[in-house]
């Protein structure tokens, strides 16, 4: 008999190995000391555990141990990275690309970016017109006034507006239909301003894995930045900054079986490339991140990247096979099911599928014995369905309707087995449920009727 | 989140599922809601010519709230008249499954359900009246 609760919600978080508890748990007791000092045993001992951390760490994404700094997980390193760049090569330009789909680690600093530097703008523009008009400019005057003075079109303002505002230009793509992006429409987003383009590696809720080597030649040739959130990827997916031409790359160790709390940015240094810190202290990190180091954790994501590099190729192998018994158990024994996201270009773990007329939420409720996550956001206040399944031009209902299993190393036959027919049950019976499903079955064009949003 | 035991037992023990003939003219039938919101409720109503609710039948897709509001109303509204069933409103629905705020909405569209499937009676039954006079 199988054991519940089944875990299979890997993208979100992975258990710890065992193997990485034990190396961790001296740092935790007796070897307690700080990597920062310099004068005794106790500071040698855990500086030693760094550094051997770091390299393993590095050896795992084909970078030095130089161009390891250790962050408190992957949000910190996506802020770091982008603000970092932002802020350093300021006077070169401001302009970021991104994708729709980027984690909202990505998103949102982004747009606080943007914020940053319209925020500036509306300064220079109440300046200018302050000039111009003789008058003290407040928020009540200051549209007519513009409209009067027509600030947009002014020599003077537009001259201001070009020096750096601390903030940035964003464009956010679209990405395909099966998630990736088009490199043409990168390529031809980019600007004499485009400092930086920041596309993640895998994605966490569709697993679709971007063409990061495609990307990486194109930036370099173009002399661009490129940050990869290498978050989901990194572990399961081969990866390599050199080959892949990244420049910088986010890193966690909870998506690796390492422990929370813990992640890295790796920041290229041949050419080199530069970031200003946005944590200011001690010098940690070269710099780039001060704080104390979190010895003990950092020992466990060596340890962790060290079992993932080693046994990548076995591991990704054998949780492709679960994978495909799941989609297959699932997909062969209930109709109108749809793969969301290329099912090619996939991380091995992933599975995002939607069973048409079974709402999501409700399913989760059904099994909730198995730990999943689906696309409905029913539970938020928006209401609004996952803005990934959205951007790939997933109908809402479906979106409504996804759930997404994220198998991983602890991951069972059995388990997919107890999986695959519990889920195939519980579909049946909300569809039994679900006027949608009979309206389907009787061939309605479900979009033909007038339905009352709400 | 944590469901009530109430919506709980509805989701696990739906009552009143099903389809009603929508052709007979004794039958009301009220689809409210929208997939793209991720909730749509059918409920049917069989009513007698003199106003009884005397049967009721729900097809709901939605979260298990939206299912639990459903299954719930259909044991409400049978053996009440029709004016008593449009008495019921969302807050009864509320508090009886003890929804949380973010699952209001669901007790609405309940409500809205009732409100639509008499509606659709009524019109039947006018058409049905002015085409005999």
């Amino acid at each position: 008999m199988v054991k519940l609760p089944i875990y299979m919600d890997n993208h979100a978080t992975t258990p710890l190995d065992p193997r990485v508890l034990e190396v961790m748990l001296p740092y935790l007791r007796e070897d307690f000391g700080n990597a920062a000092s310099r004068n005794h045993v106790f500071g040698w001992k855990a500086e030693a555990a760094v550094k051997k951390a770091r390299q393993q760490v590095a050896e795992l994404i084909g970078a030095s141990e130089q161009e390891i700094v250790f962050t408190s997980g992957a949000t910190e390193s996506d802020n770091l990275a982008i603000k970092g760049v932002i802020e350093f090569y300021k006077s070169k330009g401001d302009h970021i690309i991104t994708l729709k789909t980027e984690h909202k680690a990505v998103l949102d600093t982004c747009k606080r970016l943007e914020r940053i530097r319209q925020e500036r703008l509306d300064e220079l523009k109440a300046l200018r017109l302050s000039e111009l008009s003789g008058q003290d400019v407040t928020e009540d005057n200051l549209a007519e006034l513009a409209a009067k003075y027509d600030v947009e079109n002014d020599a003077v303002y537009q001259k201001w507006a070009e020096r750096p505002t601390g903030g940035a230009r964003v464009t956010y793509l679209d990405v395909e239909k099966d998630g990736r992006v088009s490199l043409e429409k990168l390529a031809a987003a980019m600007t004499p301003k485009t400092v930086l383009v920041s596309i993640m590696f895998v994605n966490n809720e569709i697993g679709t894995v971007q063409p990061v080597a495609e990307i990486g030649a194109l930036c370099r040739e173009k002399g661009v930045l490129f940050h990869c959130d290498a978050v989901q990827g990194i572990g399961k997916v081969p990866f390599d900054v050199e080959a892949m031409k990244v420049d910088l790359a986010s890193i966690t160790a909870h998506k690796m079986y390492g422990p929370k709390g813990i992640g890295a940015l790796y920041v290229r240094r041949k050419p080199r490339v530069r970031i200003a810190p946005i944590i200011d202290g001690g010098g940690h990190e070269r710099g780039m991140r001060s704080g104390t180091l979190n010895v003990a954790a950092i020992v466990g994501f060596g340890a962790a990247a060290e079992l993932a590099r080693k046994e990548l190729a076995e591991e990704s192998a054998r949780i492709l096979r679960l994978r495909e018994k799941l989609r297959k158990g699932l997909t062969d024994a209930l109709d109108m099911t749809i793969i969301n996201g290329s099912l090619e270009h996939r991380l091995p773990g992933n599975l995002n599928i939607s069973f048409a007329h079974a709402e999501g939420e409700s399913l989760m409720m059904g099994i909730k014995d198995v730990a999943v996550s689906s696309g409905s956001a029913c539970t938020s206040a928006s209401l609004e369905p996952s803005y990934v399944l959205r951007a790939l031009g997933v109908d809402e209902e479906l979106a409504h309707s996804s759930i997404r299993f994220g198998l991983g190393r602890f991951t069972t036959e059995e388990e997919v087995d107890y999986v695959v027919e519990l889920v195939v049950d519980k579909v049946r019976k909300l569809r039994e449920m679900s006027p949608l499903y009979e309206m389907a079955k009787e061939g309605i064009d479900l979009k033909s009727i007038e339905w009352t949003a709400h | 989140m944590a469901y009530s035991d109430k919506v709980i037992d509805h989701y696990e023990n739906p009552r009143n599922v099903g389809t009603l003939d929508k052709e007979d003219p004794n039958v009301g039938t009220g689809l409210v809601g929208a997939p793209a919101c991720g909730d749509v409720m059918r409920l049917q109503l069989k009513i007698s010519d003199d106003g009884l609710i005397e049967d009721a039948r729900f097809k709901t897709f939605g979260c298990g709230s939206a299912i639990a509001s459903s299954s719930l109303v259909t044991e409400w509204v049978k053996g009440k008249t029709v004016d008593q069933a449009m008495t019921i409103s969302n807050k009864d629905v509320a508090r009886e499954l003890s929804l949380p705020p973010v699952k209001i909405h669901c007790s609405v569209l309940a409500e809205d359900a009732i409100k639509a499937a008499i509606e659709d009676f009524k019109k039947k039954r006018a058409a049905r009246q002015a085409k005999a006079s």
